[in-house]
């Protein structure tokens, strides 16, 4: 199960805790330049988290220890899946056969307690956020699950190296059309996974029309950066799925993968922010019809694989 | 001996519960004592299944049948061995919980039946997987059948358990009058009611057979469009025998498919396909007919439907790997499949034991009136949220490893075979996961609803812990649910017990270790656990523990009251709106006309669609057509003394 200790799994630790938080940065940045503004500096994350580890909180006095073990749980688990799917090199130090269902199941998890611990405030809001979260989640996670079924036909394997390692960029000639379905539908899952416009707006001014954010409104200090790093993680896990699936990072040459990569993560996030800067939210009752529209461009992929091979 | 163990295990079971019905009431002793022989009734039987997996194949426990030319056999083989474990297990846990939740005290008119029918129906059930021959299980099956009704229907000066146990004894007659179908065309092929492959079992008798035992069986495990009885008869009954109910009986409907499908030598591949889609559909809508429910154990009867569906799939996979003679799905679709029935057995009656203990403080089912619950009961709640995890088959505990097991199973589905519509059944997967984020989002709905937030009624803010009798098999069950979790490996020699008895001469038939290596879930599961407790070090070192306490941010408002907060109703109202084409929820809003709106009041039910929409029909139908049939009969013993006087008659002039 574990690879030797080799500088990969040491450079794959490094990027997998220490990358994540820039992506914020990058999609602020972009955001800002659509805005005309200047920004945040890139590393604004990193001071963020800085300042969240030293602050004081404050706890509801309804809340229990779900309250608390919710951002701990979701950091634990971003942590997990970012250490189980290949980034720079087809390799992981937690890979092994099975992985896959592991993956998806640990963002579950930790999707669990942290809607557990919004409910946990008896806020009326948080409630609403964690409906709606319990609700898109429904519809992303079978997306996801297609996709992860069309690469397992291709690749012949279920294990998160082989599924997004070299064999990807292979499959790309073969199966073109299938494979830029699911790229283009997981895309919209790392939308909704990250609550990003135009599923949900991070930055709203009104608690009533958010998802995810509303569901932290209770969490301060060292507990709120645990959930900003944690969703940041979320995300570089997400756009490392993205990157892996192009099939780009596997030129031979280790030190231009690991180059591409980071470039391709960085691009996902400038995408996402373009997105942001060019889209409105949609309405909340159209982002279920929205979702099953990604299930359909994805299951026409699996489709196609299975007539094509 | 392993044998002559078990039947001694059974039938100490099925008397376990003279003491209670017998003794006085005054002191509890007999109570006390009916449980404490049941639990060492059931510890015997698990010394036997102990033995039984060192010893390996014993021989066979026979008796001289009351009809002529048959004998009764009880031989515990792999298969028996495996569901014996959690019979013995869940039905000595809830027997214990029973102590203190059915106390004499409190229910004067059935403390003595309950306890007594309690150890019939559990000692039914071990004898009923032991059988080897239709007219002991047939015995078995029904005394199960009946103790359960008289159990549903402890309660019965209410009319709503009264129509609870009335649909459960049709339901459960469809079913025995299913298996003796099963077992009487088993007799005209072998010419003989012992179990064991039918070497000439094709063409269409061989599918009555099948179909028979699927939808009679199917019927008893609660498969999708067959589960019309299991909502409202699970959440009539008593807790701790919703807990058996749930944990187990339904289980034997499973056993009983399992069980007849060793008959075949050969699966026609459509079969696998039929009982792979209907565990699928019994999956996705036994969970959404979840959601919408307000009553904490109707909720939990219908994710039986979903977690039965589960197990079909798993069983459809395994099918279809037997048709096809692809080694690797049947070891991982049964593999997984049954794991799941263990893992069911166990989350399952620890949530309703946790149900019950909830049910016992607040005099209610309703969740809506609940509420922060866990800052009053600690041990029922953190009980209650680790089965919630489970069930939800989330790492790292049980739920997840039969669930990876059915998952890995189904993309070798993909990968094994180059071509052809079988690979429609890897479709099954995305459906899993469907169930997998359905599931969360009830559960955590349930969690939320139930113990966190703050309390919305007086009752619940006044709730009290359980007692030791109470908490202490529930601690048992979860200690259960964690140690598969962890160690899933420890599994694997009686699951390979139990897949050798199902391939009965099947060669190549690998371990299901090896099919699918357990050590990485073990390892995952430990790292998520420290790296959880890490965060929570960071925390505390952070100095949370002394942080100060406010209210709960409402966007500024000061004041915020419970009543406020998200209700079941309101957190389902999305998910159930998507599902509204099955559900069909019956929703009383107010309309808004004027400009002043005066007091409103909102309610919204689900209700079971099936049951209302095409059973209950379709009986009405059914008794028009057969309306002049009621003049035979017309109530009347004599009269029905005659009738099975002529039909002796008549068959006696026949022959």
């Amino acid at each position: 199960m574990f690879s030797s200790l080799s500088l990969h799994t040491i450079i794959h630790v490094a990027v997998a805790l220490l990358f994540p938080p820039l992506l914020l940065g990058v999609i602020n940045r972009v955001k800002a330049v659509f805005g005309g503004r200047r920004g945040q500096p890139l590393l604004q994350a990193y001071y963020d988290l800085w300042k969240l580890m030293h602050k004081d909180s404050v706890i509801s006095q309804t809340t229990t220890w779900v309250f608390l073990f919710g951002p701990v749980v979701s950091l634990a688990t971003g942590i997990l899946v970012a250490l189980i799917i290949p980034l720079g090199h087809a390799s992981a130090p937690l890979a092994f056969a099975g992985d896959v269902i592991l993956a998806v199941y640990l963002l579950g998890l930790g999707r669990f307690f942290t809607m557990g611990a919004a409910l946990d405030t008896g806020s009326a809001f948080e409630g609403m956020g964690s409906a709606r979260e319990a609700t898109f989640a429904c519809l992303a996670e079978p997306v996801l699950f297609i996709g992860l079924l069309v690469l397992a036909k291709l690749t012949g394997s279920f294990s998160m190296i082989d599924v997004l390692g070299d064999g990807v960029a292979e499959a790309w000639s073969g199966a073109t059309v299938a494979l830029l379905l699911v790229l283009v539908s997981w895309f919209v899952v790392l939308l909704v996974e990250n609550s990003r416009i135009p599923f949900d707006d991070p930055n709203t001014h009104l608690e009533l029309t958010m998802i995810h954010e509303v569901m932290v409104l209770d969490h301060s200090g060292p507990a709120l950066g645990m959930i900003l790093y944690g969703a940041s993680l979320k995300l570089f896990v997400f756009a490392a799925l993205l990157v892996r699936l192009t099939g780009l990072a596997a030129t031979g040459n280790p030190l231009a993968d690991w180059g591409i990569f980071l470039t391709g993560t960085i691009v996902v996030a400038c995408l996402v922010g373009v997105v942001e800067s060019a889209m409105a939210r949609f309405r909340l009752p159209t982002i279920p019809a929205a979702l099953v529209g990604a299930g359909v461009v994805a299951f026409f992929g699996f489709l196609l694989v299975m007539i094509e091979l | 001996m392993t044998n002559e163990l078990i039947l001694v295990s059974g039938i100490g079971a099925i008397l376990s519960g003279i003491p209670a019905a017998v003794l006085p009431a005054r002191f509890r002793i007999g109570q006390a004592l009916s449980a404490l022989v049941l639990v060492f009734a059931n510890a015997v039987g698990g010394y036997a299944v102990f033995q039984r997996l060192i010893q390996g194949p014993q021989a066979a426990v026979t008796f001289p049948s009351p009809i002529a030319g048959a004998r009764l056999i009880v031989d515990m083989d792999g298969l028996s061995a495996f569901f014996l474990v959690p019979v013995l297990l869940v039905t000595a846990a809830a027997s214990v919980f029973g102590l203190e939740y059915w106390k004499s005290s409190e229910h004067p008119q059935s403390f003595r039946r309950v306890p007594l029918f309690f150890g019939i129906m559990s000692g039914a059930m071990t004898l009923l997987v032991v059988a080897q021959d239709g007219l002991l299980f047939l015995a078995a099956w029904e005394t199960m059948a009946v103790s359960a009704l008289i159990l549903v229907a402890a309660e019965d000066h209410i009319a709503e358990t009264r129509r609870a146990a009335w649909l459960y004894i049709a339901a459960s007659h469809f079913a025995t009058l299913c298996a003796f179908g099963v077992f009487t065309i088993l007799r005209s092929m072998t010419g003989s009611w012992e179990f064991g492959v039918i070497e000439n079992a094709h063409g269409p008798l061989a599918a009555i057979m099948a179909a028979l035992a699927f939808f009679g069986f199917g019927t008893k495990a609660g498969i999708m469009p067959m589960h019309v009885w299991l909502p409202s008869a699970h959440s009539q009954a008593p807790s701790h025998v919703s807990a058996i109910m749930s944990g187990v009986m339904i289980k034997m409907g499973i056993y009983g498919i399992v069980r007849v499908s060793t008959f075949f030598p050969d699966i026609p591949l459509a079969w696998g396909g039929i009982v792979l889609g209907l565990g699928t559909v019994s999956a996705i809508l036994g969970v959404a007919f979840a959601i919408g429910q307000h009553d904490i154990k109707r909720l939990l009867a219908y994710h039986s439907v979903e977690n039965i569906g589960i197990i079909v799939m798993g069983l459809g996979l395994a099918l279809i790997g037997r048709a096809t003679h692809q080694p690797a799905w049947i070891v991982l679709g049964i593999g997984g499949g049954m794991l799941h029935v263990w893992n069911h057995a166990l989350f399952k009656s620890l949530l309703f034991l946790g149900a019950g203990s909830v049910i016992h403080t607040m005099g209610t089912r309703n969740m809506e009136v609940m509420g922060g619950l866990a800052k009053r009961m600690p041990w029922t709640a953190n009980c209650f949220l680790i089965g919630a995890v489970a069930i939800c088959g989330l790492p790292p505990l049980n739920g997840f490893v039969s669930e990876i097991l059915i998952y890995t199973g189904l993309f070798r589905v993909l990968q094994d075979t180059p071509q052809g519509p079988v690979q429609a059944a890897a479709l099954a997967a995305p459906g899993l996961a469907v169930v997998g984020a359905l599931a969360a989002a009830c559960f955590i709905k349930v969690v939320g609803v139930v113990f966190l937030g703050a309390p919305r009624s007086d009752r619940a803010a006044t709730a009290h812990e359980a007692g030791r009798a109470m908490v202490g098999p529930m601690l048992v069950l979860v200690l259960c649910c964690v140690a598969i979790g962890l160690l899933p490996a420890a599994c694997v020699p009686l699951l390979d017990t139990m897949v050798t008895s199902w391939t009965v001469g099947a060669d190549g038939i690998p371990s299901v270790g090896t099919e699918f290596y357990l050590t990485p879930i073990t390892i995952m599961a430990g790292l998520l656990i420290a790296l959880c407790l890490a965060g929570c070090l960071a925390l505390r070192w952070r100095g949370i523990a002394d942080a100060p306490r406010g209210l709960t941010w409402d966007c500024g408002y000061a004041a915020p009251s419970p009543r406020m907060q998200y209700t079941s109703s309101s957190f389902a109202e999305m998910l159930v709106k998507l599902f509204r084409w099955a559900l069909q929820p019956v929703v009383h809003a107010p309309s808004i006309r004027e400009l002043f709106p005066q007091r409103a009041r909102f309610e919204s039910h689900v209700n079971d669609t099936v049951l209302e929409k095409a059973v209950m029909p379709a009986v009405r139908g059914g008794l028009w057509l057969v309306r002049w049939g009621r003049y035979f009969q017309n109530g009347s013993l004599q009269a029905y003394l005659l009738y099975i006087l002529a039909i002796i008659v008549f068959l006696f002039l026949w022959q």
